[in-house]
Order: C-alpha cells, then sequence, then structure tokens
C-alpha cells in the first residue's frame, strides 16, 4: 500500500487569456521512510503540486481531475474542514522562506506548544516537553533555554530547523518540502538536507521534496521525478536519472549543470526550454563599431589592482562621530586582475563580494584604500567629466534581469541611453544600427528593439542587460551573480554566452558569485571571501585541488555532490 | 505556465489590451462614474454653447426674473428650467458655467500640487539625508494643520498684500495657489516612498554605472515607475481639490460672486432658504455631491486596479 498516492492529477488555472494547465496527468507515489524529489525549472507547476496536495491551491485554480490518496483514503474530495485537520497532523509542511514561517510575535514554544497540543491533544505539560524533545531531535543546542527565544534571535538556518521541528509536530505521515533550502548559504543546506534526510529515514515518514537544484536532488533523495510544463518527463531512482536519464529534457538539465570536479569548454546541448539565440550575421570585430577605436592605452601590469580596500556602513547613526556604531564590510582587500583575465570572488552572503563590486565601478566610495584603474586612482577622481572615461571603460551585469531594466523603457532606448550619454555614434542612425548589431550579438534578434522588457523572459532580459553593458565597448565587465535568479538551462546559456564574448572582445571580467561550481567553468583566478576579508587568492585548479586557506576547504566539502551524473557528451577542458 | 503576449506597437491596442482595461469594462460603478465626470467636463467645457443664457452678460439679466422657482412648479417660467436666483439669472445656466469654474480650479491646483509634491518628494527621497529630513519636518509641519486653515491663511495673506482694485482678477490666482499649496504634502510623501524603493533597484544602479547624472536619473528612470500611486492620488484630490475650493467661495473669501462657482452659488442659496427659495441652494449643491461622489469612486476603482496586491 502506498503511503501517498497522487493519481492522474490536473489543476487549471483559468484566466482572461485562456486556460493555463498548470499540472497535467501527474502521477506520483510516496512510500514510508522514502524521500521522492520533484525537480524542474520554473514554472513547470512542481510547487502547484505540493499545495494541491495540502489542499492549499491558491484560486483560481482547481483540480479538474485526478484524486489524492493518503493510505488509501481519498483527500482531495474532504470538506475544507476535514482537510484542516489533516494538515500539520498527517501532513507537514515546509517552506522556502524560514523568515516568514513563523510568527515574529511568538516564542518558539508557544507556536511549538500550541500546534502539539492542537493536533495531539497531550494537555500543556507534556507538549511542553515534547517541543523541548523536538528541538533537541533537529539539533538545537540548549533546546529547554533556546525554546523560550522569538524566531529573529535565531540564524537563518536554525530557523529552518525550528520550521522543521513545526512540521514534525504532529507525528505527520507525509512531510512536503517546497524548497527548503533554497534560501539558505551552502554550509547550512548541507546540515539542513543531512537532517531531514535523517528524520525521514528513522520516523518512516515520507517526504516530497520539491526544488530546481539539483545538487539537493543528488544528496537527499531516492527517486525523482523530473517534471517539465506541468508533465513528468521522467521518473526513476535518482542514481538512474542522474547517471543515466533516459528523456532529452532530463539529458539537457543535467549537462546544464555546473560541475564542482569538471572544467567545461562549453555547456553542451542547453536550448531544451528557451531556444538559444542564433545569431543572424557574423561581425567582423576588427571594422566593426563593436570592436573598433577602443581608444585606451594598453596597461603595464594589471588592469585593474585594490589597494587595503575599506567599506563601513553606519549601522547605528548618530550625530556624534564617537556615538556611531559602524561596521567594516569590507575589511583590507587587495588583489589584482591582469588584462584579459577572469577573476573570480566567491564567499556566502553578506561576505562582502558585491561590496567591492559596487566599489570598483564607484557606487560606493570606499572608506579607505585605493581602486587603481589602467594606473589611474579612481578614488581620486574629483570632477564627473573625468570620471566617464573610466566608466566608459567598466561596465556591470546585474543579478536580478526583472528589476535590471527599466520597465518603461524600450530595449532600443535602453541599449542606446549609454551610447548617446557618451556621444559614441555620430548620428542616431548609427546608433540604431550599432542596438541592433548588438541584440543580434547576444542571440536575440534585432526585432526585440521596439519591445517592453515586461514582454522577455529572465535569459532574454538578462541578454538585454548584457547588450546594454557591452554598449559602452568595455574592457572591464564586472558580473555580479549574474545567473544566480536564473534557472540552471538559462543560466549555462548565459555562461556560454558569456565565455563568447569575453574570449571574443579580449574582456577582463570581475565575476562574483556564491556558487563555487560557476566560479569553476568561468573563471582564471579566484578569490575566496569570509566576513569581509580575503583568506584566499589562487588559480581556479589550484584552488579545487589544492586549497590552502581552512575556509576554502569547508566550502569544497559543503558543495553538494554531483559525481553520480552522467558525463555523457561533455567536453572537458584541460587546464 | 507561459504568457502568450501579442506584440503589438500601437499605443490605443496596448491600452484596450492592458489589465486596466481589462478591470475598467468589468465594473459599472467605475463605467457610470466615467461617463458622469466626463459628461460634466464636456457640459462644463460648452457652457457658453449649451447654457440657454450667459448669467454674465449683465444686459441680459433682468432682476424682474429674479427668485423664480423651476418649470414643474404653478409659478415657473419655462425659459428657466431649474428657476433663478436672486438676480434674475437661470440656475441651469450658472450652475453650467460654476462648474466651470470649480473644473478648472480643481484641475488646476492639482496640478500646481502635483508639480511641488513630485518635485519636492523626487529629490527628497533620491537626496536623502538632510535635504530629505528638512523637506519632511516642513511637510509634517504643514500636516498638523488642517488644509482648509492653510489656504484660508494664504487667501487672507494674499487679500493683504495685493491692492484692493485688483482683488477680482486675481481671486482666481490665489484660489489655485492657496488649495495647491495645501495638498502636496500627499504626493511628496507618496513620491518620496516610491523614490526610496526605486533608487536601490538595479536599473537606477545601471545608470549610475554609465555614468548618467541624478537629474536625469530622476527624470527618466525613477519618474516613469513612481506616476501609478500619483495618479490615484490625483484623482482623490481632484475631488478634494474640488470641495475646498466650494468651502472657501462658501465662506466668501473665493471667487467673487460675479463669476459665480459652485461654492458660491451655493453660499448665494443659502440666505434664501429660509424664505423657501430651495432651487437656489439644492440643484448647485446636487451637482456639486454628484461631480465629487464620480470623481471619487473612479479614484477608487483606480487604486484597487493598480494596486496588485487587492486583485
Amino acid at each position: 500500500m502506498d503511503l501517498l498516492n497522487i493519481n492522474n492529477l490536473r489543476i487549471e488555472f483559468p484566466s482572461r487569456h485562456g486556460t493555463v494547465v498548470a499540472v497535467d496527468d501527474v502521477s506520483l507515489t510516496v512510500q514510508p521512510g522514502e524521500v521522492l524529489g520533484v525537480v524542474g525549472e520554473s514554472g513547470a507547476g512542481k510547487s502547484t503540486i505540493g499545495n494541491a496536495v495540502i489542499g492549499l491551491l491558491e484560486p483560481p485554480g482547481e483540480m479538474t481531475e485526478g484524486h489524492v490518496l493518503l493510505k488509501s483514503e481519498q483527500i482531495d474530495t474532504l470538506s475544507p474542514e476535514a482537510k484542516r485537520k489533516i494538515r500539520g497532523r498527517r501532513i507537514g509542511m515546509i517552506f522556502q522562506d524560514p523568515l516568514t514561517s513563523l510568527d515574529p510575535l511568538q516564542t518558539i514554544e508557544q507556536q511549538l506548544v500550541e500546534t502539539i497540543d492542537l493536533h495531539l491533544k497531550l494537555g500543556e505539560k507534556k507538549s511542553q516537553e515534547r517541543a523541548v524533545d523536538l528541538l533537541r531531535q533537529v539539533g538545537i543546542p540548549d533546546p529547554e533555554h533556546r525554546i523560550k527565544n522569538y524566531p529573529h534571535q535565531f540564524s537563518g538556518g536554525m530557523r529552518q530547523r525550528v520550521v522543521i521541528a513545526l512540521a514534525l509536530c504532529a507525528e505527520p505521515e507525509v512531510i512536503i518540502a517546497d524548497e527548503p533550502t533554497t534560501a539558505l548559504d551552502v554550509s547550512i543546506q548541507a546540515q539542513i538536507l543531512e537532517l531531514m534526510r535523517r528524520l525521514c529515514k528513522d520516523k518512516q515518514v515520507g517526504m516530497i521534496i520539491i526544488t530546481h537544484d539539483m545538487g539537493v536532488i543528488a544528496d537527499i533523495t531516492d527517486r525523482v521525478a523530473v517534471m517539465y510544463r506541468g508533465k513528468v518527463v521522467e521518473e526513476g531512482t535518482t542514481a538512474k536519472i542522474l547517471g543515466d536519464p533516459d528523456h532529452p529534457y532530463t539529458q539537457s538539465l543535467i549537462s546544464a549543470v555546473p560541475r564542482p570536479d569538471i572544467r567545461l569548454k562549453r555547456f553542451p546541448m542547453v536550448n531544451y526550454i528557451e531556444e538559444e539565440g542564433e545569431r543572424t550575421k557574423d561581425i567582423d570585430l576588427s571594422t566593426h563599431w563593436l570592436g573598433r577605436h577602443r581608444d585606451y592605452d594598453a596597461v603595464d601590469g594589471p588592469l585593474l589592482s585594490l589597494k587595503n580596500l575599506v567599506m563601513t556602513f553606519v549601522t547605528k547613526p548618530a550625530l556624534l562621530k564617537s556615538n556611531r556604531v559602524t561596521f567594516n564590510a569590507v575589511d583590507d582587500v587587495s588583489f589584482d586582475i591582469n588584462e584579459g583575465e577572469v577573476f573570480g570572488l566567491v564567499g556566502e552572503s553578506g561576505s562582502g563580494k558585491s561590496t567591492v563590486a559596487r566599489m570598483v565601478c564607484s557606487l560606493y566610495k570606499p572608506a579607505a584604500g585605493a581602486v587603481n584603474f589602467a594606473g589611474t586612482d579612481l578614488t581620486r577622481i574629483k570632477s564627473e567629466n573625468e570620471r566617464d572615461f573610466f566608466r566608459r571603460q567598466m561596465q556591470m551585469i546585474f543579478q536580478d534581469p526583472f528589476s535590471s531594466l527599466n520597465g518603461r523603457m524600450r530595449v532600443m532606448d535602453i541599449i542606446a541611453e549609454p551610447i548617446r550619454f557618451h556621444r559614441l555614434a555620430s548620428s542616431n542612425q548609427e546608433v540604431e544600427q550599432i542596438v541592433n548589431d548588438l541584440l543580434d550579438h547576444v542571440g536575440l534578434g534585432a526585432q526585440a528593439s521596439v519591445r517592453f522588457p515586461h514582454e522577455f523572459s529572465g535569459g532574454q532580459r538578462q541578454r538585454i542587460s548584457i547588450a546594454r553593458a557591452l554598449a559602452t565597448r568595455p574592457r572591464f565587465l564586472i558580473c555580479d551573480e549574474p545567473t544566480s535568479a536564473l534557472d540552471v538551462s538559462i543560466q549555462a546559456q548565459i555562461l556560454n554566452l558569456l565565455k563568447d564574448l569575453q574570449e571574443e572582445l579580449g574582456l577582463t571580467m570581475l565575476f562574483i558569485s556564491h556558487d563555487l561550481p560557476v566560479i569553476r567553468q568561468m573563471c582564471d583566478r579566484v578569490g575566496v571571501m569570509k566576513t569581509g576579508k580575503l583568506v584566499e587568492v589562487s588559480a581556479t585548479e589550484d584552488l579545487f585541488e589544492k586549497p590552502t586557506a581552512a575556509y576554502t576547504r569547508e566550502l569544497l566539502d559543503l558543495m553538494p555532490r554531483l559525481d553520480k551524473l552522467s558525463h555523457e557528451g561533455l567536453e572537458v577542458e584541460q587546464g | 505556465m507561459e504568457q502568450v503576449q501579442p506584440t503589438t506597437n500601437s499605443r490605443v491596442q496596448r491600452f484596450f489590451d492592458s489589465d486596466i482595461w481589462y478591470s475598467f469594462a468589468r465594473n459599472p460603478v467605475a463605467i457610470i462614474s466615467a461617463i458622469v465626470t466626463i459628461g460634466m467636463i464636456l457640459a462644463a467645457a460648452f457652457a457658453p454653447l449649451i447654457a440657454p443664457h450667459d448669467p454674465f452678460d449683465l444686459a441680459a439679466i433682468d432682476i424682474m426674473d429674479s427668485s423664480m422657482p423651476p418649470v414643474w412648479d404653478a409659478y415657473g417660467d419655462p425659459r428657466f428650467i431649474l428657476g433663478t436666483d436672486d438676480q434674475g439669472r437661470g440656475i441651469l445656466s450658472t450652475i453650467l458655467y460654476g462648474a466651470r469654474i470649480s473644473l478648472i480650479v480643481g484641475f488646476s491646483s492639482v496640478v500646481f500640487s502635483m508639480i511641488v509634491g513630485i518635485t519636492l518628494g523626487l529629490i527628497s527621497g533620491y537626496a536623502g539625508g538632510r535635504t530629505d529630513a528638512f523637506i519632511m519636518r516642513i511637510a509634517d509641519i504643514q500636516l498638523s494643520f488642517p488644509a482648509i486653515l492653510i489656504a484660508l491663511l494664504i487667501d487672507g495673506v494674499a487679500r493683504g498684500i495685493v491692492p484692493k482694485e485688483l482683488h477680482t482678477d486675481i481671486s482666481i490666482y490665489v484660489l489655485i495657489f492657496a488649495i495647491g499649496i495645501s495638498g502636496w504634502v500627499q504626493y511628496a510623501r507618496t513620491v518620496r516612498g516610491s523614490t526610496l524603493v526605486e533608487k536601490n533597484k538595479e536599473y537606477v544602479q545601471a545608470a549610475r554605472v554609465i555614468g548618467i547624472r541624478p537629474f536625469t536619473i530622476l527624470r527618466r528612470h525613477i519618474l516613469p515607475n513612481v506616476m501609478g500611486p500619483v495618479m490615484v492620488i490625483a484623482t482623490i484630490h481632484l475631488a478634494i481639490a474640488i470641495i475646498t475650493e466650494a468651502t472657501l467661495s462658501f465662506l466668501g473669501v473665493g471667487v467673487p460672486p460675479t463669476t459665480p462657482s459652485l461654492g458660491t452659488l451655493i453660499r448665494i442659496g443659502n440666505e434664501y432658504l429660509f424664505s423657501g427659495d430651495w432651487w437656489i441652494t439644492i440643484f448647485p449643491g446636487a451637482t456639486l455631491v454628484i461631480l465629487v461622489l464620480a470623481v471619487n469612486l473612479l479614484g477608487d476603482w483606480m487604486r484597487d486596479a493598480l494596486n496588485p496586491k487587492l486583485r
């Protein structure tokens, strides 16, 4: 007998533009003690399945076909009141964001005891004991005292542990975890996944993990269902899906996952979801505007050289300097980047890597230290006009493609803005010609120029963003987590594009990421940052093979194991 | 779940395809209030063409026609459908001309408020620090007075410093200035809030990395992105401005009786209410209520339609 049985599920969202079928004929089963992974990219319908099982489908979504059986008992037709009793009692839930899934105004104890008492009717005393016991099980140190704390007194990882304890409160038979570790840093992700797997085995709970992350799948699941546009295209054991996938979508998805263990020349066959852009014409860079008159001199020594950079933020403002509370987001950071090199900066959230990027491109003014670019200290430039000369040589690609483009401007005007501002073209016709060529060059096609940003997908928007950055003909490009908001197959396309452009135009890059495998694919040298300090700088291969700093080793150990992944059709670059 | 978005480049087509139009076409209250508002604006704009008489033409007014009841009353006169006031002006004609003045004052003061409020809000939000604190403290101080009091104060000061013979000529401009100044705080606060959000978005940072100067960033990038809530406030503010004008005119500090607005008409009628000449005050009053109600309902709908949380 299956613990949970989802049968021919079909979920529709009627809208004014026609009915969207979010989930189409999906059948899944979960056994006690088994972890089932549901993997897919955004919009595949994987979260909708989870919501349907717990009866929290958001209107106007409705289940039009199929049924959900919990221990052979049909639960999708129950009344809302009966469904509410099942939620939490028999089916537990873990959501993505530990910040918002706990009530900030109640202590952990109040929330746990209330839930336990509600479902198990143990009485207050017993419930309290059970709450402490649960916290101990999920690995919270000193649970007798910590239970009196409010959610904000816990760190992100600890809070997710509390959420897991909350889901386990009533000894549910099934747990549904929707992207449980997406909001957490890698080091914490590994611990949480380990904890979830152990609890699942110990208590013989069936678990569905919904995720977009192949690393999570590889780490924790027994079986995997791969979803593509509302349908399950392939289902099987984790080893089979990762090592020997049958469906072309699964193959393309797996080939797009950045490898921590090998460095690829390019990501192969990644154009299953979004057609990878084809350039309609080849540009001869020696004569074309994009390659022509780069009026900067070659530099002796490094192109960019950071010397003892410090950035201080005021956390508690005060009129008197002595009363202010400050902290150093970046503390004494120095490194060089040579011309034509891709330099990676890696670290966990809050390590100050983005702050370094913003100081390099003069968005922030450093509290101390120097930013030497092509021999000039940018921090000493006073006049805006003088600075424009350097701005032209240095452009930035941002993380979030949905906020980095002004939604009120046409793509033509967005990309033309830097060309017009720096007067890089002589006439309007020339500007338009350049923008169209740029759009073509990043794989979008010139007809994109008359449209607005909202008409494009995330990956296409990131291409627009790249075209804008190239529009000043820079020689130095800062990429601040350029793919962390994108699906993995789109990420592979964008990384391919950046690699191609870097080679063609001989760009120097500062590439910032929290994702070590991505760093390995992209960078020549890497700097590792921790709480504002640079702990190690070495060549990429050395960093991965023989790291010197203890923190680097720790980060490398925490990377999800992807060695089960299929190697078929991959071209490995020999370093 | 992909969205099929037809690529259309005509602005008109895009408007009829938008969610705003979709929401509008399915909301009877919004449609009716839009029709009423537009109808009243047109009637006021073309008052010289459709009004039976010109109430400002002293030669056409006959004191013998004064205080006539509406046409359905036994003593009514078919020339004056809604009766006449104490000076023999047809009520229907004075309402049409009066609504014209009310709407001109309302629209102008809203535009004036918007210009002042949006400018200060943008500067405040983008500059931050002391500039922000300075502008916002002024706003706080002004908010601690009722708007009508500020309008009265400005009106009084203007009357004090301007020579008496010019009062009639400039009174309408003083009124616009007074109502406009009393309403800028709302815009400034809203725009400041949105600017604080927008200026941290990456598209603004991208513009800064390119080197675009702050003024251009505000005008080209931030302003278009903060206008949504401003349009909602403006619609609701229009209703408030019309009411404020009527209140000031009712109190006798608004437009002069020779060019009466709706508020002036209500005040004139108020003096005759107890002598039984109810029509002089009721009809302008009803017009004012309908106009303000329609504009307010339109503003309410717009607020809901533009607020993604309520959709």
